[in-house]
């Protein structure tokens, strides 16, 4: 006779309960997190360095975490900032998990950061999947990627709360079709703001940060289409002001000595090996 | 390629349910992945020998249902398939108000577990 169990299980419900964990536990010391997704080469770290730079010239305390699946060079180019940085090697992972950013924050996270801003691995499918406790999940789209990035990966357009386009300085040089890419932005995330930007003119400086900051603040960020609480809803995009009873969980895992606490075993290694760089590209 | 990390925490749930309810192994395993969830059945049956190597579910089926989106207007309650890629604006009054009330599944709907008596997998519990 073969017993069968309905389990009715969310397959990422340890993820999801490390991100809710990991959300309350910045919210109870005043941060949040921002979370950027983008194919790889969009303008990530370009876009990154203009938001650090100036939050350091505001006096605004941010914090920020890059992975990639090799090299620091990212962490040495935010770390010009002056900002407290930390590269996290996914020893080819294609994605963050929220149990990996935990075990990268604890013992790091400077206690006044307001922000941490975690540019996740270059790639707009897999990170779509894991909610890593953001309280703003930011999707950028370069002008040369194609009008029709947002229906080739509705996921990651379609769980943004907000929408950056970059290198808006060559949208002409591309043939950027703009009311096209506005228009499949829409149709898989109705009312999501869209905004220009340009790492080298300027353009939109500062529109994450303040962004940023007015969720912080309590401004409400969009809320992108929900799965209906009545259906199993696994990884919903994360909404800010959440609170749960996780809070002593979180304090717990913030209170862990650095980098013993790792959940994946395969990234250990790198867990150690980056305490070390991450001492080099650390200004303070 | 987050297939074969769907797919190994598809494995440690299920592993911890075999032991919570004193299984001796794992047959089958049913998923519902909708259709928006941004998993591919294909790849996870591709990872799922692997994801299973030295656990509980060592030589178990997996068979993974597609669920079709299906999403409502808040303010009109008109109901749709929105389709890949979907399409979320509401065809009755354009609006942007929606809920998807299927179609972002990642769920563990059952298991079959292997016939026998109950192996040593959660321990002798004492109780005797």
């Amino acid at each position: 006779m073969c017993r069968t169990t309905d389990l009715r299980r969310a397959v990422l419900a340890q993820n999801d309960d490390s991100a809710r964990a990991l959300r309350d536990g910045l919210a109870a010391r005043g941060a949040i997190a921002v979370n950027l997704l983008s194919s790889p080469g969009s303008g990530k770290t370009a876009l990154l360095e203009t938001e650090l730079a100036l939050a350091r010239e505001r006096g605004v305390p941010v914090a920020a975490l890059t992975a990639d699946l090799a090299t620091e060079n990212d962490a040495r180019r935010l770390a010009r900032s002056g900002v407290p940085v930390q590269q996290v090697l996914t020893d080819g992972l294609c994605h963050l998990e929220a149990v990996m950013l935990r075990g990268y924050l604890a013992g790091w996270l400077p206690a006044d950061a307001a922000l941490l801003f975690v540019e996740n691995v270059g790639n707009l499918v897999c990170p779509a999947a894991y909610d890593l406790g953001e309280s703003l999940r930011v999707v950028l789209a370069s002008v040369t990627e194609g009008e029709d990035k947002p229906l080739k990966y509705p996921t990651a357009f379609g769980t943004a709360q907000l929408v950056l386009i970059t290198k808006a300085d060559l949208a002409a040089a591309a043939e950027f079709d703009e009311a096209a890419f506005l228009a499949n932005v829409a149709r898989v995330n109705p009312g999501v703001e869209v905004v220009h930007t340009s790492a080298r003119t300027g353009l939109g400086a500062g529109a994450l940060l303040d962004r940023a900051l007015a969720v912080r603040a309590g401004t409400p960020a969009h809320r992108p289409v929900m799965t209906s609480p009545a259906v199993a809803a696994p990884h919903h995009p994360p909404v800010p002001d959440h609170h749960h009873d996780h809070d002593h969980d979180a304090h717990h895992d913030h209170e862990h000595e650095h980098g013993a606490h790792h959940g994946h075993g395969a990234h250990h290694g790198h867990g150690a090996h980056h305490g070390h760089d991450h001492a080099a590209v650390d200004p303070r | 390629m987050h297939e074969m990390s769907i797919a190994a925490a598809v494995v440690d749930q299920v592993s911890r349910a075999a032991a919570e309810h004193g299984a001796r192994g794992v047959t089958a395993v049913r998923l519902d992945v909708g259709e928006l969830a941004g998993v591919v059945p294909a790849a996870l049956d591709f990872c799922w020998e692997l994801a299973c190597e030295g656990t509980a579910l060592a030589g178990s089926v997996l068979s993974a249902t597609t669920v079709t989106a299906r999403a409502r207007c808040v303010p009109c309650a008109v109901e749709w398939a929105p389709g890949l890629p979907p399409d979320l604006g509401c065809p009755g009054c354009g609006g942007g108000r929606v809920e998807l009330l299927t179609g972002r599944e990642l769920q563990i709907r059952g298991v079959d577990w292997a016939d026998g008596p109950p192996g040593p997998g959660p321990g002798p519990t004492g109780e005797a």
